[in-house]
């Protein structure tokens, strides 16, 4: 289990206890919190479950597959933090993850 | 005007397979889908990319996939419409007249909307002026490559698409290449030959920069360019060409009065038939609870929706369940000669 904190472009903060072993991108999508489209539903092929991860976190987060930066291309706004949250397996060590996401997925 | 049985929207796997299972027991389908091509997400996002839960097929990719199931409904001489994304549903009687965008009119019995997660649109830039350019001197597609002759084109993107088009287009054209990163999606052979042409001058690349603003009046005179350090470059630009990929938008589905949840529309899991009577919802784009987004439930999904179908197109018959191994009839439809 590991606290996630979502901050929606809304301005609001949204902090869940995610289960290990589920995405970052289910941990949102299952709690209802805006802004995380996932249509692909987790494949790495569409680029709607983009986030921008807190500078401190990026080095500790698993690095990128292949495959990841290409469909970072097609995000929305992509910047050097960004990540697919489909692609970051909630563990004991992501507790206390933070990360923002954009305004829109497309 | 088209009159058939069943109006099939998609044609992904999901969609394919319905039309099967409607050629099937007897009844007539036509499909429509706003690619160019049938396969859906299929043939649209992992054309290579392996599956490996298709039951009974142990590996196969998603162009392999589309290709037997075309293969699979042949017999059935199934129409599709391509290039075409259904706008309007609207009921006569007891049947349903469909318009397109290439307003094209379909007159049928039931719907079955297996659209995924809904019809394919070009990506486009996130800055808010590109819009009063668009389909004028911003693009996202090239239909005319006439136009770009002596111009000056920038283009942005790491894909293939992008790469593609900067090679032929630095034949004809002053070329500014733009993408976000060093390294590029696209095939590798053709990264060679742009960083090539790059090193001839024949074509300016310029890596790690995003669009920031476009500037001109009723066309683009200039674009300009953000460095990821925060530098900004002025390009003068004829014209300018986002390629981004796709992205899935459900689109006019959201205004046919069906009961939408987080993107999917709700169905029964009896005949995956939908709030409205005659249409049903199958593949991606249903929920009901247990859900599970795999080409497997599309195919039984679909299986179902057809033989719901059936009271639609032929209310005063009844279906008898039969089995393709011994059905005369099924077999005479699949023109199986014995």
């Amino acid at each position: 289990m590991a606290k996630i904190t979502y901050n929606t472009y809304d301005n609001k903060t949204h902090t869940i206890d995610v289960q290990n072993g589920l995405s970052v991108m289910e941990g949102a999508v299952q709690n209802d919190i805006p802004g995380i489209d996932a249509d692909c539903g987790g494949g790495m092929a569409c680029a709607t479950c983009h986030v921008y991860v807190k500078e401190e976190w990026l080095g500790k987060l698993p690095a990128k597959e292949d495959g990841e930066e290409d469909m970072l291309d097609m995000a929305f706004e992509p910047k050097s933090n960004s990540r697919l949250s489909c692609q970051l397996i909630v563990s004991d060590e992501l507790d206390g993850l933070e990360i923002n996401i954009p305004s829109k997925q497309a | 005007m088209n009159k058939t049985d069943v109006l099939i929207i998609g044609a992904g796997p999901t969609g394919l397979f319905c039309a099967h299972q409607l050629g099937i027991i007897g009844l007539t389908c036509e499909i429509v889908d706003n690619l160019d091509k049938a396969g859906g997400q299929c043939i649209e996002l992992y054309p290579d990319k392996p599956i490996y839960d298709i039951p009974a097929v142990p590996e196969c990719t998603g162009e392999e996939l589309t290709n037997n199931l075309l293969q699979q409904i042949k017999p059935f001489n199934v129409k599709f419409h391509l290039n075409e994304r259904v706008e309007e549903l609207k009921k006569v009687e007891k049947r349903w007249n469909v318009k397109t965008s290439g307003g094209l009119e379909f007159d049928v019995a039931a719907i079955v909307i297996a659209g995924g997660v809904g019809s394919f649109e070009p990506r486009k830039f996130s800055v808010k002026e590109c819009e009063k350019f668009e389909g004028s001197s911003l693009l996202y597609s090239i239909k005319d490559k006439t136009i770009f002759k002596d111009k000056t084109i920038s283009i942005f993107g790491g894909g293939d698409s992008a790469l593609d088009w900067a090679i032929e287009l630095s034949n004809v054209s002053n070329v500014n290449l733009i993408h976000r990163r060093d390294g590029f999606s696209g095939a590798e052979s053709s990264v060679q030959k742009v960083k090539q042409l790059h090193e001839q001058g024949k074509l300016n690349l310029f890596t790690k920069y995003q669009m920031e603003s476009v500037v001109g009046d009723n066309k683009i005179d200039l674009i300009k360019i953000k460095h990821d350090e925060g530098e900004i470059k002025e390009l003068k630009s004829d014209y300018v060409l986002g390629f981004f990929g796709l992205i899935m938008q459900l689109g006019p589905i959201l205004n046919w009065g069906l009961n939408i949840n987080k993107k999917t529309v709700e169905v029964n899991t009896k005949s995956f038939e939908t709030n409205i009577s005659g249409i049903f919802a199958i593949g991606d784009i249903c929920s009901y609870p247990g859900k599970l987004k795999l080409i497997l439930s599309g195919f039984h999904e679909g299986a179902l929706a057809a033989r719901g179908c059936f009271k639609y197109a032929k209310p005063d018959e009844k279906l008898r369940f039969e089995f393709t191994t011994t059905s005369k009839a099924a077999q005479e439809r699949l023109g199986i000669k014995k």
